[in-house]
């Protein structure tokens, strides 16, 4: 396929270091706008299936823009255009017969500030499920109970799953909504600096949570912490003002960066 | 030991801290001065006053309640206002008494006062009471009357009129049947057997200065000799006032008797009007800040909205009466009460058009903190629902409603709050100064909406300014302006104790 350009070494265009066998999600020349300001320019880029795939770039670059187009967050934002395709397992994610709510299950998303809803820890694992309809309370009270064990909070809250979710603390909260998030069984999983807000600990709980996860689904991580990138994710992107700068397997861009802008950024000499 | 070190942190910040505490200070001492006004006022009608007899050095007797004293208008010395009431006699129930020209001032136990629906209190003393069955004289005579008007109240209570015979006589209007008729007949025997039982029974008064009246004894509400009552027979007597004054009609004019139905009216306004403008104000808030695109016409309407809440409502009553009574009550009249034309059904003031001109006038208050209720659900709380697959509207109201619950309560608590203190527009569109039946009764369609009520509000207004005496209408206002406050703070902490339940189910407290 031409749209994806081999490797080469030009000034201006993007390094991209490997071509995905498979790939679950297509992103293919996608510009985005807000009003006026352009925040992603011509973006292009393959996600592989059931790896972790992190985002890296200095703070204001796009990262969560692109991230938010990835399941249509930005519908609601009367303000932005965007023009180029995402592909969702080969399907155009903005054609017709794509309906939103649809997609957005099956693309789940993590956000920054953990974001439980004011109501029992129950009610929010089964919170998407219940849109749905037709689960039996049977069947619910499994879903949930595997939902929290995926997202390792199941022996931390199972005595306690009629409490509110606002009584459990940071790290518990975002371990929560990622569980709330697989119960509904999404087929990738966005997660926009999900440790951010988080103590020491609980991040690496969750980082140790997105290694686990990648066997049962494609993880899209954004962060701003490099070592986090390279503890976690098999590729990463690093993105700056809106472009695509370089792209390839994780050990390779950090160990060897191709450019010098890649390079002065993970060492710490940002330009 | 350990606590010797604790020392309060300095605080250099000046005289503000005292500038707004005092000012906070000062609402708090005029609030509850008022308040306290209006209790002391207000509530000291009730109380059983002494009843002084006051004999001046002319010779002449009098019996009266001393209400109040002020300097002579010519500043030399001071003069006293007693209440001596025996309208019937004297022609007014005021006089002012020269502090000099008292030679000797006592409270003889023997004093009655009589509560009368005709010619108000009568003062005095209870020399017989007649009946067919013959005379009682003195002591006895006392006796007698208190023992009879415990068997008139009795009666009054049944209020055969009220509540059998003027619903037969209903009934019978639509529907003749056999049965019914029988039934007023044998209502209308007990009503006349009891006013003949009564009817017969007549008191023997004298004023204090010997002039002599005789008092049919059905026309008598209440009597009572202050002199000779205990501190628990007035307090007894104070708590029965109290709850006459709630649980009564206005008598003589609206100058004495209670104000039910201005409570039941006021409540009943104030509860219709939130029940149509919380929906309306809730919908339009959630179509400004979540349906609406946000651009220079949704703001527009938002300064609009906000400045309505400005206008006078004086305004609102107009518009109510040309747009509610005259346009909509006119034409419904000409489609659906044809017949009753030219009378008007609901082409004139009535509780309806009362409570949709309040809607309508606290519209913006319940949009307004609907708004900011919706603007204060995080937007990360939206995108985390519809992360999951929610649509708009399930977003709406799963997640964002619930949790506005409290804030929209908080705008239906103002609302109330603005509207059960309005009067002026309830003046143009329904408001009555008497309407002793409440709207509310045992007949289809049960609630009234096109009836005249009264209003505690105006009813302050119509004592107040259109009874003749003043000075004798001044408790009752007190009493009913306390009512009022009373009427709105309940009013308020219901909607708050709902908005802290509600608080508490999609707060923070688990639902499971
Ligand atoms: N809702 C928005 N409206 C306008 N501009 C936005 C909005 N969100 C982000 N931007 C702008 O888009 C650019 C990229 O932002 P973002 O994707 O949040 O960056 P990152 O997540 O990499 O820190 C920034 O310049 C930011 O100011
Ligand atoms: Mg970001």
């Amino acid at each position: 396929m031409s749209v994806f350009p081999s490797p080469r070494p030009a000034a201006g265009g993007p390094i991209i270091d490997f071509e995905p066998a498979a790939s679950c999600l297509e992103v293919e020349g996608l510009s985005l706008a807000y009003g006026e300001t352009l925040a992603l320019r011509d973006l292009s880029l393959r996600v592989p299936r059931q790896r972790v795939t992190a985002f890296i770039g200095p703070s204001g670059c796009g990262k969560s823009t692109l991230l938010r187009a990835l399941n249509r967050l930005h519908d609601l934002n009367d303000e932005v255009r965007l023009s180029g395709r995402i592909l969702l397992e080969g399907q155009d994610i903005h054609a017709p017969e794509v309906e939103v709510a649809e997609l957005r299950r099956r693309v789940g998303m993590v956000f920054q500030a953990p974001n439980p809803f004011p109501m029992s820890i129950y009610d929010n694992v089964a919170f998407g499920l219940r849109l749905q309809g037709g689960i039996r309370k049977r069947q619910m009270d499994d879903i949930v109970e595997w939902a929290l064990q995926s997202a390792a909070l199941w022996d931390e809250v199972k005595e306690r799953l009629g409490s509110s979710a606002w009584t459990l603390s940071g790290g518990q909260q975002q371990r929560l909504v990622i569980a709330r998030t697989l119960a509904v069984r999404p087929e990738v999983l966005l997660l926009d600096e999900p440790a951010s807000a988080l103590d020491p600990i609980s991040t690496l709980k969750i980082e140790e949570l997105i290694r686990n996860l990648k066997s049962q689904l494609t993880l899209v991580l954004v962060t701003h912490n490099m070592q986090q990138a390279a503890r976690v994710s098999d590729y990463t992107a690093f993105l700056q003002e809106g472009e695509l700068v370089e792209y390839g397997p994780t050990d390779s861009l950090f160990t060897n960066p191709r450019l010098v802008r890649t390079e002065n950024y993970i060492t710490g000499r940002m330009g | 030991m350990m606590r010797a070190g604790w020392a309060r942190l300095p605080r250099g910040e000046g005289p503000w801290p005292w500038l707004a505490a005092g000012s906070v200070a000062l609402s708090l001492l005029m609030f509850s001065g008022l308040v306290l006004l209006l209790a002391v006022r207000g509530l000291g009608h009730f109380w059983p006053a002494p009843l002084s007899l006051v004999a001046l050095e002319d010779g002449r007797l009098l019996a009266g309640q001393a209400v109040r004293e002020e300097r002579r208008a010519d500043g030399a010395g001071r003069e006293r206002l007693y209440l001596t009431a025996n309208r019937d006699l004297d022609g007014a129930i005021w006089t002012w008494v020269d502090l000099e020209e008292i030679a000797a001032e006592s409270r003889p136990r023997d004093l009655v006062v009589l509560e009368r629906t005709r010619w108000g209190s009568f003062q005095g003393r209870l020399l017989a009471l007649e009946e067919e069955r013959g005379r009682v004289e003195g002591e006895a005579a006392w006796q007698a009357l208190e023992a009879r008007l415990d068997e008139l109240q009795a009666l009054r209570r049944e209020r055969l009129r009220d509540q059998v015979v003027v619903p037969l006589v209903r009934r019978l209007e639509r529907e003749t049947s056999e049965a019914l008729v029988a039934e007023l007949g044998a209502a209308n025997a007990r009503i006349r057997e009891l006013q003949a039982r009564m009817g017969g029974t007549r008191l023997l008064l004298e004023s204090v200065d010997g002039r002599q009246l005789e008092q049919p004894l059905e026309q008598v509400l209440r009597a009572w000799r202050p002199n000779a009552m205990s501190t628990p027979q007035k307090l007894a007597a104070w708590g029965q006032g109290v709850w006459r004054f709630l649980s009564e009609g206005p008598r003589a004019a609206n100058t004495a008797g209670g104000v039910w139905p201005a409570i039941f009216g006021t409540v009943l306004m104030v509860l219709l009007m939130s029940v149509v403008v919380t929906p309306f104000g809730v919908l339009a808030g959630i179509y400004l800040n979540e349906v609406a695109h946000q651009g220079r016409f949704t703001r527009l309407v938002r300064i609009a909205v906000r400045n309505l809440a400005g206008v006078p409502s004086i305004v609102y009553g107009v518009f109510g009466l040309g747009v509610f009574v005259y346009g909509i009550g006119g034409t419904l009249d000409e489609w659906f009460f044809a017949d009753r034309l030219p009378s008007p059904t609901f082409g004139t003031g009535g509780l309806l058009w009362a409570s949709l001109t309040l809607a309508l006038l606290t519209l913006p208050v319940v949009i307004v903190a609907t708004e900011e209720g919706l603007a204060r659900v995080p937007d990360h709380q939206r995108e985390g629902a519809l992360a999951l697959g929610a649509t708009r509207v399930e977003m709406l109201t799963r997640v964002v409603l619930p949790m506005t619950t409290p804030a929209m309560l908080t705008g239906v608590i103002l609302a109330i709050a603005r509207a059960a203190g309005e009067v002026a527009p309830l003046m143009l569109v329904g408001v009555a100064k008497l309407a002793p039946q409440v709207p509310v009764d045992g007949e289809f369609p049960f609630l009234h909406l096109e009836q005249k009520f009264m209003h505690l509000g105006y009813h302050i207004y119509d004592v107040a300014f259109h009874g003749g005496d003043v000075e004798a209408a001044l408790p009752l206002v007190y009493a009913t302006a306390l009512l009022l406050v009373l009427v709105i703070l309940v009013l308020n902490l219901t909607a708050i104790f709902l908005r802290h339940h509600l608080r508490a189910r999609h707060g923070v407290l688990p639902r499971r």
